[in-house]
């Protein structure tokens, strides 16, 4: 419950935060909603000699939908996500997966840059953000560059976020689609036993694109290439469900836990997987 | 370090290290001890307070986060004239409490949700109280005292 000491900074611009941790490197550690890191250094799992609380800095906050482009500022909360109406137009996927996260204080602080970064496979926005195709963008100390986030996760809490590094923004391409997330948890806030992201394009009767991504299943979330492939083309008819969800299974290496056995896990997604496919492609 | 803010109406300040929780703060160092702890891993909602008009859990906020804010807490809700405010009220009228401890989150919940959601459904404060976990009373209680709050009919909640 109580943390080490650290000192708190609270910067009013990004520069500023970008130079107490390029000065103090892996002793330094952004805050965002505080929702993933405040836990962890009560339980003392996480130590951080100097904590930059990015609240102040300007624009973090900011939605913007203009056309299918989608921007949201790292700082934009969970809450934000599920009141936008805009983003809610332009990619729905986005509040019905943010409705699943948490609980309602939880989600007024914690942000969906907090999400994507911390790292935790257990976080929904990774895999989502893959089934977008979303990118990131890093600032540091030399400039600004972007990371798909299909190539961002390295392992668990492992991301190629340099230390030194601040995620500023998230970005997509909102294409109208069928959409579903679909997560099984024990209870409320629960991080998810399986979860599935599935956004499916529907041509005369056809499916014309599909994107499949799974959370908590593996180290990193998981984008199967191989069961969007399995869809494409197809009528959605059982047989292909059946394929895309076993080329699904073959991507994701889940681990044992309180959750469940291995076994169970693989059955449990793909009982996810089914359902996150066939809602999607009722809704495309 | 050196923190100020509004709580309940009321500015305040205090001295406080960077670690410092602000539920810390307001059970330690204000003395408000109506916010409770009733957990580590930010699940259970006791520590339930309004910061800036949000419901967040006020242990995994630092004070200093809070530095700047505009807070309340249970001690601020009752009225002016030291009764129940319509929501405490009606958790009394309706037993939506037994032993008192998740209350002062829960009521935080419930005047936050009623704010935005004149006259929520069931299935609505089911989903706001999400965050907010009680030991005694089953949840039923507390949902249909929100629900007498908002000043809707009971009676069909009271034949469940």
């Amino acid at each position: 419950m109580i943390p080490a000491p650290f000192s708190y900074h609270r910067p009013s611009a990004l520069t500023d935060a970008i130079a107490i941790l390029s000065e103090h490197g892996d002793d330094a550690r952004v805050m965002a909603g505080g929702h993933s890191l405040i836990p962890m250094m009560k339980l003392r799992m996480a130590d951080i000699p100097h904590l930059i609380d990015l609240q102040d800095i300007p624009n973090l906050s900011d939605i913007s939908v203009e056309g299918s482009r989608v921007k949201m500022g790292a700082m934009v909360t969970q809450a934000q996500v599920i009141a936008d109406q805009g983003l809610a137009h332009a990619a729905p996927l986005l509040k019905e997966a943010a409705l699943q996260i948490a609980d309602p204080q939880v989600r007024y602080m914690g942000t969906v840059g907090g999400n994507v970064a911390n790292g935790d496979p257990a976080n929904d926005m990774p895999g989502l953000m893959q089934c977008l195709d979303a990118s990131f963008t890093l600032v540091g100390p030399n400039g600004t560059r972007a990371v798909n986030a299909r190539a961002f996760y390295e392992a668990a809490y492992m991301t190629a976020r340099e230390d030194e590094e601040v995620l500023t923004e998230i970005s997509f391409d909102a294409h109208a689609a069928g959409y579903a997330y679909e997560k099984q948890k024990r209870k409320i806030g629960d991080y998810a036993t399986a979860a599935s992201a599935v956004l499916l394009s529907k041509d005369g009767g056809r499916c014309s694109s599909a994107s499949i991504a799974m959370t908590n299943l593996s180290d990193t979330p998981i984008f199967s290439e191989a069961a969007s492939a399995a869809l494409i083309g197809t009528q959605l008819d059982d047989a292909a469900i059946k394929q895309a969800v076993s080329a699904a299974l073959g991507d994701i290496d889940p681990t044992e836990d309180n959750r469940g056995p291995v076994a169970f896990k693989m059955h449990v997604a793909g009982v996810i997987l089914t359902r996150a496919i066939q809602r999607a492609w009722s809704r495309a | 370090m050196k923190i100020s803010m509004t709580v309940n109406g009321e500015a305040v300040s205090g001295e406080v290290e960077g670690r410092t929780l602000l539920v810390d703060f307001l059970r330690n160092d204000l003395k408000m001890t109506g916010t409770h702890i009733g957990c580590d891993t930010s699940q259970c909602g006791a520590c339930t307070v309004h910061v800036n008009g949000m419901s967040v859990k006020s242990c995994s906020i630092l004070a200093a986060e809070a530095d700047g804010a505009d807070v309340a807490t249970i001690e601020g809700q009752a009225n002016q004239d030291g009764s129940l405010n319509v929501i405490q009220q009606a958790f009394q009228d309706h037993h939506g409490l037994q032993c008192g401890f998740c209350t002062p989150g829960m009521v935080m919940a419930a005047t936050e949700l009623l704010k935005h959601n004149k006259k929520p459904t069931v299935a609505e404060i089911r989903h706001h109280l999400d965050g907010n976990i009680c030991r005694c009373t089953g949840y039923h209680n507390i949902v249909k005292s929100i629900m007498a709050a908002s000043g809707q009919d009971v009676s069909s909640i009271a034949a469940e």
